[in-house]
């Protein structure tokens, strides 16, 4: 194991988000902001408790983990896509280090971020809302094992992506739909058949329903289940990495 | 000599299905200058791409300093820098942070009176606070070098060092290769400037289509396919070469007042004392002569023309 280049690597990718702390920060921190202040403060006053929390309190997990989910995947993504369109990617190859270490790196790197960012965000909400967290463990484990695990995803999106659209897609396009229909604002129980059904094939509802657990002891599944689908979530993009540089798919020629 | 990489029937078809290289063999010598001299896509990247790991070989294997480059990627990499043709570096950050990034990333521990030497070597002291986009491409394909030093590698890889730098700068670059070759390092360097191999190389190498056609010491290269050409000033000029100079195949020059004989210095008979008996025979008479060794260049060209 080459630690010295893994530390290389992970503070090379620090030192770059600091150059741009302001902007990485400030953006999140402002659009989460915003929905506290709209579906929180504004709607939020008018709607009955879910499950025995207020709207506003009862949002707060889900809001966490649509900032955790996109900025972890785009994070990583940027953070490997980067080099390949600069071409410094000889560099990372010529190197002494295997592809796992490579990954640890720029995924350790994003995935502090986002963990970062995501304890940034919970102080930002408990300014707005009263904040329960009754089970601070796995609060964290969960945000850790989910900050971990898109930015390994968002690590295979910078490798699959071929030009910056490509960076944005999806995130944009698929994460946020899917953590807004995973029950972000809404408990999924509240959805009528097929819907229900439907849902529980968006494999977001497990991550924000066991969030959601640690802070309220509620949720809308099982919380094993909710960590057996993170794992296996995690496991596969593992493989997937393991596959990419096995094979050299978009790195090697 | 001790080999220091060795090529075994290397190949490279790319996924577009090209051919970059054919059969590569060569081998490197501890502590030479090589240089890999070729027309554009001949496959000089590619060959160094792959020793370097960036590329995977169709077929083949490589061994440096004996151990395969596949299997034993840790050991053999950290041997090596590499300067790649392009000049992509790191914009935003400084000259100091990237060299010290890429000695990190080779997995060398922190030293920065190292690092300083590299810079103070290559002229880049005053610059290691500059962010790298502000730098002139020279300075930039000297950041690069750095890097490639920053792990005090043993075999460097420079693929062609000197594009875009000017005569200036391509002076400081031959001096710095040397620097680099009396402590040690064993360079590969690829390039189209023929001067450029003829003034550093201690080897020789011509690729072209993806095949290394002639491998030779310079010296030797340059006396075995060296022509010479003998110019004889005359004492006065002649309107067309006599009929019985005619096998000589002389050029005369405009105005008539020299006469240029080519021949080839390896023949056991070059042809000169007849020529000149015979010049004499025809009246004709010379006040000066000279001798002249064609360049790389002039050798080069003919092997990429016979190899077409
Ligand atoms: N990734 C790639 N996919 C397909 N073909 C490639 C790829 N890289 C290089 N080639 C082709 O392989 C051939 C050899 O390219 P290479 O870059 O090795 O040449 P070169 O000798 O370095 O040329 P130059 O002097 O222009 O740098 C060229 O015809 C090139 O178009
Ligand atoms: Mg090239």
């Amino acid at each position: 194991m080459n630690l010295t280049a893994v530390r290389a690597i992970y503070a090379f990718e620090m030192h770059r988000w600091g150059r741009t702390l302001l902007q990485s920060i400030v953006s999140p921190v402002l659009s989460t902001s915003l929905y506290f202040i709209v579906f929180g403060a504004a709607i939020g006053s008018r709607i009955s408790q879910i499950d025995g929390v207020p709207y506003g309190a009862f949002i707060v997990p889900g809001l966490v983990m649509l900032m955790l989910l996109t900025e972890s995947t785009s994070n990583a993504a940027f953070g490997i896509y980067f080099p390949r369109f600069t071409g410094t990617i000889y560099e990372l190859l010529s190197a002494p280090i295997s592809p796992f270490e490579i990954a640890l790196g720029y995924v350790g790197a994003a995935a502090t971020k986002s963990v970062i960012l995501g304890l940034i965000i919970l102080a930002t909400a408990s300014l707005f809302v009263p904040l329960r967290i009754a089970h601070p463990v796995w609060m964290i484990a969960f945000l850790l094992l989910t900050a971990v695990t898109f930015s390994l995803f968002g690590f295979i999106i910078g490798i699959w992506a071929d030009g910056f659209e490509k960076l944005q897609v999806v995130p944009m396009l698929i994460l946020t739909p899917l953590t807004f229909l995973g029950g972000t604002f809404y408990s999924i129980n509240m959805l009528p058949e097929p819907w229900h059904t439907v849902t529980l094939f968006n494999p977001i509802v497990y991550l924000i329903s066991g969030f959601r657990w640690s802070f309220y002891e509620i949720s809308d599944v099982n919380v094993g289940i909710s960590l057996a689908m993170t794992l296996s979530f995690l496991t596969l993009c593992l493989v997937v990495i393991w596959w990419i540089f096995r094979t050299g798919y978009r790195i090697k020629a | 000599m001790n080999a220091i990489i060795s090529i075994k029937d290397v190949s490279k078809t790319y996924a577009s299905g090209h051919v970059a290289l054919k059969t590569v063999n060569l081998d490197i010598e501890e502590r030479e200058i090589f240089a890999l001299l070729g027309p554009n896509g001949a496959g000089k990247t590619t060959l160094i791409s792959i020793i370097c790991g960036i590329v995977n070989p169709t077929s083949g294997n490589i061994t440096v300093d004996g151990r395969d480059i596949a299997r034993d990627y840790r050991t053999v990499r950290a041997m090596i820098g590499l300067v790649p043709q392009e000049l992509s570096t790191d914009m935003f950050e400084t000259v100091w942070a990237t060299v010290s990034f890429s000695r990190g990333l080779f997995g060398k521990p922190s030293n920065p009176a190292y690092v300083e030497k590299v810079l103070r070597d290559l002229s880049l002291w005053d610059k290691r606070d500059s962010r790298i986009m502000t730098l002139s491409g020279g300075m930039k394909r000297r950041v690069l070098i750095a890097k490639a030093l920053a792990h005090e590698p043993r075999i460097l890889f420079l693929d062609e060092p000197t594009a875009g730098v000017d005569v200036e700068l391509r002076k400081d670059m031959w001096e710095i290769v040397r620097g680099l070759r009396n402590s040690g390092v064993t360079v590969i360097l690829t390039t189209h400037y023929i001067e450029e191999a003829e003034e550093m190389a201690d080897r020789v190498g011509v690729i072209t289509n993806g095949e290394l056609i002639l491998v030779q010491d310079k010296v030797e290269l340059m006396r075995k396919l060296g022509k010479k050409q003998l110019v004889l000033d005359l004492q006065k000029p002649i309107s067309a070469i006599p009929a019985a100079l005619a096998s000589y195949a002389l050029e005369l020059a405009p105005g008539g007042g020299a006469l240029t004989f080519t021949y080839d210095t390896q023949a056991d008979r070059t042809g000169i004392t007849a020529l000149l008996n015979d010049m004499r025979e025809a009246g004709i008479g010379f006040k000066d002569l000279a001798t002249h060794q064609s360049s790389l260049e002039d050798i080069f060209v003919d092997l990429v023309r016979q190899s077409q």
